[in-house]
Parts: structure tokens; C-alpha cells; sequence
């Protein structure tokens, strides 16, 4: 039933001539309580969808925001299991909001393919990113997946080509997801100009909801991509908060959610053009 | 043995997709994979150009100083008491070591695709002058990621480096060893994927990535092969090399995969003991994917990386080239293992008989020779990868020895 949880969300978003705002927090940062906490408390933020970080030791394509939070959350215990039961424990509240689960491969590839897929749909997640794994090197994976009807979520950036887009979109389901900038996660600053005709271009090619990260960070540039996109990603932003909130001794909890409102509300007031 | 199937022919891996067997692949992000299909067409178009190997050959003689000797350690040979043990001294090429093999190779290649800016990993330093080497010969600006503890330990290379021209760029991040800098590089190159080559000093990462490094580092056993042959009128019965990602020692091997009767052995290192800290990713690790390929890796049961420990900064890698695990996997490449005590000692053992103070890289291999050298006995023939030189090790055997040296 959980690809109908992300189709059924775009189109109510849809009906109602907005953008999905999506929102991303890694598991288990700072812990895993406040983590749940912080992720039970998003639909009511205004989160349509939710992605939720998987923590790794070597995330290559993070920029510093992220980084730091899979270091908290490792150094907090988080293993694979305690991710899932985060989804799990989410779910059991929530019938409605799309969970995507994003990281990389090798904790994925270490726990098994079958036995994660299968662990990930019994939670209730929705769909999983894999940031590096292209579809060349994924055919084992993503027929797990399919058995327990999870969507694959692809990235697609920049430097993708047309000739290329045609391998990324062949098994694609759920959205697509439009790497906005060439570089990391969290450092430089969508263009809405040049995300226009990128969006256009994915979504023609895919027929699926096009949806644009990497470098959002202000309820404006929020708003400004909203315009143009199908789902605005933000989570470099959210995790900061956390990170400036345990700096200054403070509840991370309601600084992620006053920032995710914030973001949500700029998403929701963003008309279709 | 495992389920894999042994091929007919050894040296003609990587399929199209850049596997061997199950190993290998390109396990990038999607903004960095166009940029390694553009380099698959790009390497295999120069390789298949004779006016492009003409160049390489040429610097190769004239620059890095090809072909390196192949020397008889006679005194060595006596001290085991078994196979006649030859060196193959890679430790004459210009630099030092035989990283600027394969950074000929790519600084040919990068000037050929039109890259403008050069950026590259390092951990001991050794690739990371050498690449700072090769980019002041052509005048390429050249960005170096090494782990913050590197620099700190391995202050002569830095200092080289930019005496080269080159920006050393330390990296705080995650253990800030050369996991780290590689994981640097990498946001590097996403983002500006325009203008810039990556030049990766080892046989891993993503495809064409192992194959290409091991075609340039190939030139190491191609030579061995021949000046065995010309010295005792047939092939050695064995190989060995020391193994951190794998550079020197597939370079080594792979000339002699065919020759099915030649035993080929890797060394990696083991640190304080493979039940410790070590970096004996084939030895103490099992099959997963970073730095774009599938490979064995120190891991926990969790699929996160463990820090790799080893008193050699260069094998100091929780990883390993996909083509070893793939050698070690059918069977065909034999893998042992050497402690940072066995290796301080074959160093300064080395240093002593044969009056060739090897790098601490090296010397694991040279510890593993004896034994070898005692197995295939009398009238064997045994050629050792003698990697690199040792002179930037010797603050760190000082320090090992408890002695004191004043800093260079």
C-alpha cells in the first residue's frame, strides 16, 4: 500500500494548487526520543512528507549540517534497527504522511537487501533514496523493494543528461528528486530559474512528481521553488537548528519545528504559477 | 572457494560495468556519474591511442626515470636461507615511490579531457606529492585533501607539497585520516564538476577508476616479468607486495595473472593485531560498498566503517582495490598479514644488510619475504614490489624506537 501513501499525498497537494513541503531529520540526532519527538511533531509543522536520515560514517555527499548530524546520532548508539523502529513508532500515530528513508548503501547492503526491505515496509516507511547507488549498480536492491512495494526514490542533478535521465527514470515511482545544485548537501543556493526548466524536463520524462533539494534554505528561496516544483526538500536547515539548540543548552524540538512552520507556511502561500 | 566462477582468462576483468566478479562497480552520486561515464570513454580512448602511450612512455623514461632496476638482495637471500629474493626498486622513480606510475598516467589524461584543476587524496603524502609533482611539470593548479592527523604526522610531505605549488587542504572530518580526505575529495568534485579531475592514488573507487590506476601501475610487473626472465631464464615462483588499497601490488601481479604457476601474495597490515586496531581489510573485513565500489571493508555489524589502524600511514585504509578481493575470492592471490612490529623490524633490518631503507609500506612485505623465501626454498625465485623509500618514515621509526630526532 506504500507507494499509494506518496501518490495519494502529491495529489492532495496537487488539488490544492501548492508544492509538498518536505522535511528531513536524521533518526537518532541528537537521540533517538528527542529524534521521534521531533518527527512526530512535523505533519503538524506542515510537513507533507518526511525524510528521514539513516546515519552513516562516511556520508560523501553531505556538506557539514548533515555530517555532524550522523556523527551525533552514531555517537548516540543509533544502529539500523533503531531507525526502523523510529519509523515504526511514527506510524503507529500516523496513518497519512509519506516516510521516505534516505542514507547510504553499506548499512542497507550490511543488514540485507530483503530482510531491510521487508523490516522498512512492515514499519511503514513509504520509499527509500540511496544516494549512492545509480541504477546501474541497484538491480538487486530495488527487487526488494518491489516485493514489498517500496518506491525507489532517484536523485537526478545538474550533470544528468538526457540520454542518461532515460536509465534513471525506467523503475522510477513515487517522485523524482532534483539535486538541485552541483555539490553537496547544504552549502550553495538554488537558483528557482534554473530549477524551472530542469523540473520541466524531469517531469516529462518521467511523468512522475518532481520534487527540488540541496540547497534550500529560507522561507523565500522556499517559496521561490515552490513556484516551480512539485515538493521543496529541506533539511540541512532543520538540522542546524538541533545543532545550534544543544550548543546554546536548549530543547532542539520546538527550534526544528518553529523553523519547519516557518518553511511549510512559505511553501503553502506559494501559488502555482 | 567461493561460489564465484574461476575465469579462463584473469586479466580480462572488468566487465563493461567495471566488476569484478561481484566487486568493483561505480557507487557514486548521481551528479558525479556522468562525469565517470565521461572518464570511462575518455580512458578508454587514450589507451586505445598509441600516440597517447608514446607520451606516457616517453615521461616515463625521461621524467619518473623507467625502468626501474630489478636488484638481487643477496645478503637478504642469505640472511632467510631459502628462494633467491629480488627487489624491484620502485623506490628510484623520481619521488620516491611508485605513485607517479600512475600519476603520469592520469595528469596525461586530465590535460587530454581539457581539466583545468586537479584534486587528489592523500594519506602518507606519497600521492599527494606526487601529484603536486606532476601538476607543477604542467603547470596545473593542484588541491591535496589529507586527514588533519596526516598533517600533522606526515609534516615533510606537506611541506613538499607546497614547495610543489600545491594547496594542502586538512581535513577535520570524520576520524581525519584518509577515509576523510578521500570522503573530501569527493564533495570536491560534485561540486564543481565542470573544471576539475579527481585524481584518485589507488586502485579503488568507482569504475574506471581501479582499472585505470592498475593499467598505469602495470608497468611494475610488465618490467619484473621481463628482467626475471633475462636474469634466471624463467618466471619468479612467486610475487609479493605489501597491500593498502592495493596500488603497487596489482600493479605488480597483474602482468602475472596468466601465468597461473606464479603465486602472487599480498601483505596487509595488521596493525597492533588483527584481534586490535589493524587495516587488513581482506584478512579482517567482509564485502560492502564505499568510495564508489564494492569491496571488503573494516566494518561493524551495523555497516559503519571502523578506523583502520597502521603504524604506515599509506596502508592506513579500512578498504581495499576491488580487484584484490575479487584475486583473493577465486582463489587466485594469496593475502597475509604483517604487524606494525614486524615491519619495524624488517625496516630496519633492511636498512642494515642490504643498505636500502625501505618505506614502512614496504617493509611489511619485506616481512612476510623471509618466510616465503623458507616455503619455496632453495633455487626459488621470489621478485618483491619494493614500493617506496623509506626517509619519510624515519621520524615515525624514531619515535617507535623511543628515539628522539628534531623535526625536518
Amino acid at each position: 500500500m506504500t507507494q499509494q501513501r506518496i501518490e495519494a499525498c502529491f495529489a492532495r497537494c496537487k488539488a490544492e494548487g501548492r508544492a509538498a513541503f518536505i522535511a528531513y531529520v536524521m533518526a537518532g540526532d541528537p537521540d533517538l526520543k528527542t529524534a521521534l519527538e521531533i518527527i512526530k511533531g512535523l505533519p503538524g509543522a506542515g510537513a507533507d512528507i518526511i525524510e528521514v536520515g539513516m546515519p552513516f560514517s562516511d556520508p560523501m555527499a553531505e556538506g557539514p549540517p548533515i555530517q555532524r548530524a550522523a556523527q551525533r546520532s552514531l555517537k548516540a548508539g543509533t544502529k539500523t534497527s533503531d531507525v526502523l523502529e523510529t519509523v515504526r513508532a511514527f506510524r503507529a500515530g500516523d496513518a497519512v504522511t509519506p516516510i521516505i528513508l534516505m542514507g547510504y548503501l553499506n548499512p542497507v547492503l550490511s543488514r540485507g537487501y530483503a530482510r531491510f526491505a521487508a523490516e522498512a515496509a512492515e514499519a511503514g516507511a513509504d520509499g527509500l533514496i540511496i544516494v549512492d547507488a545509480p541504477p546501474e549498480d541497484s538491480e538487486d536492491l530495488d527487487a526488494a523493494l518491489k516485493t514489498e512495494a517500496l518506491s525507489r526514490i532517484w536523485l537526478a542533478a545538474p550533470t544528468t543528461d538526457d540520454e542518461r535521465l532515460k536509465t534513471l527514470v525506467k523503475g522510477a515511482t513515487g517522485f523524482l528528486y532534483y539535486v538541485s545544485v552541483a555539490g553537496v548537501t547544504g552549502v550553495k543556493e538554488a537558483d528557482a530559474d534554473a530549477v524551472r526548466p530542469a523540473v520541466e524536463r524531469l517531469r516529462a520524462a518521467s511523468g512522475l512528481p518532481v520534487a527540488v533539494g540541496f540547497g534550500i534554505k529560507t522561507p523565500e528561496r522556499a517559496a521561490a521553488v515552490a513556484k516551480v516544483a512539485d515538493g521543496v526538500v529541506v533539511g540541512s536547515v532543520l538540522v542546524e537548528q538541533i545543532a545550534q539548540a544543544l550548543e546554546a543548552n536548549q530543547s532542539p524540538v520546538p527550534k526544528v519545528l518553529a523553523t519547519a512552520q516557518a518553511l511549510a507556511q512559505a511553501v503553502r502561500d506559494s501559488r502555482r504559477s | 572457494m567461493t561460489a564465484q566462477s574461476i575465469p579462463n582468462d584473469y586479466s580480462a576483468y572488468p566487465d563493461a560495468q567495471g566488476r569484478f566478479g561481484q566487486f568493483g562497480g561505480r557507487y557514486v552520486a548521481e551528479t558525479l556519474m556522468p562525469l565517470i561515464l565521461e572518464l570511462d570513454r575518455a580512458y578508454a580512448a587514450a589507451k586505445a591511442d598509441p600516440s597517447f602511450q608514446a607520451e606516457l612512455n616517453g615521461y616515463l623514461t625521461h621524467y619518473v626515470g623507467r625502468p626501474s632496476p630489478l636488484y638481487f638482495a643477496e645478503r637478504l637471500t642469505e640472511k632467510f636461507g631459502g628462494a633467491k629474493i629480488y627487489f624491484k626498486r620502485e623506490e628510484l622513480n623520481h619521488t620516491g615511490a611508485h605513485k607517479i606510475n600512475n600519476c603520469m598516467g592520469q595528469i596525461l589524461l586530465a590535460r587530454r579531457m581539457g581539466k583545468t584543476r586537479i584534486i587528489a587524496e592523500t594519506g602518507a603524502g606519497q600521492h599527494g606529492v606526487a601529484s603536486a609533482t606532476v601538476c607543477a611539470r604542467f603547470g596545473l593548479p593542484c588541491f591535496v585533501y589529507m586527514g588533519a592527523v596526516d598533517v600533522e604526522r606526515q609534516k615533510p610531505n606537506v611541506f613538499r607539497m607546497n614547495l610543489l605549488g600545491t594547496e594542502v587542504r586538512p581535513v577535520t572530518s570524520g576520524a581525519a585520516t584518509l577515509k576523510d580526505a578521500m570522503n573530501e575529495a569527493l564533495r570536491d568534485w560534485v561540486t564543481n564538476v565542470a573544471d576539475t579531475y579527481y585524481m584518485i592514488g589507488t586502485a579503488a573507487g568507482p569504475h574506471p577508476y581501479p582499472a585505470m590506476v592498475r593499467d598505469f601501475q602495470s608497468v611494475i610487473g610488465s618490467e619484473t616479468r621481463a628482467q626475471v626472465l633475462e636474469a634466471e631464464g624463467r618466471l619468479p615462483d612467486a610475487v609479493i607486495a605489501c597491500v593498502g588499497g592495493g596500488s603497487n601490488a596489482i600493479g605488480m601481479f597483474h602482468p602475472f595473472l596468466n601465468d597461473e604457476k606464479v603465486r602472487l601474495i599480498g601483505v596487509e597490515a595488521s596493525g597492533h593485531g588483527l584481534d586490535k586496531e589493524h587495516a587488513a581489510s581482506i584478512t579482517g573485513g567482509r564485502p560492502g560498498v564505499l568510495h564508489g565500489n564494492k569491496t571488503y571493508l573494516l566494518q561493524d555489524d551495523d555497516g559503519q566503517i571502523l578506523d583502520a589502524h597502521s603504524i604506515s600511514a599509506g596502508l592506513d585504509y579500512p578498504g581495499i582495490g576491488p580487484e584484490h578481493s575479487w584475486l583473493h575470492d577465486v582463489g587466485r592471490a594469496e593475502y597475509r598479514t604483517c604487524t606494525d612490529q614486524e615491519a619495524l623490524a624488517a625496516f630496519q633490518l633492511t636498512a642494515e644488510v642490504e643498505g636500502i631503507i625501505p618505506a614502512l609500506e614496504s617493509a611489511h612485505a619485506i616481512a612476510k619475504v623471509g618466510e616465503l623465501a623458507r616455503e619455496i626454498g632453495k633455487g626459488g625465485v621470489i621478485a618483491l614490489c619494493l614500493s617506496g623509500r623509506g626517509d619519510k618514515d624515519v621520524g615515525t621509526v624514531a619515535a617507535a624506537l623511543g628515539r628522539k630526532i628534531s623535526e625536518v
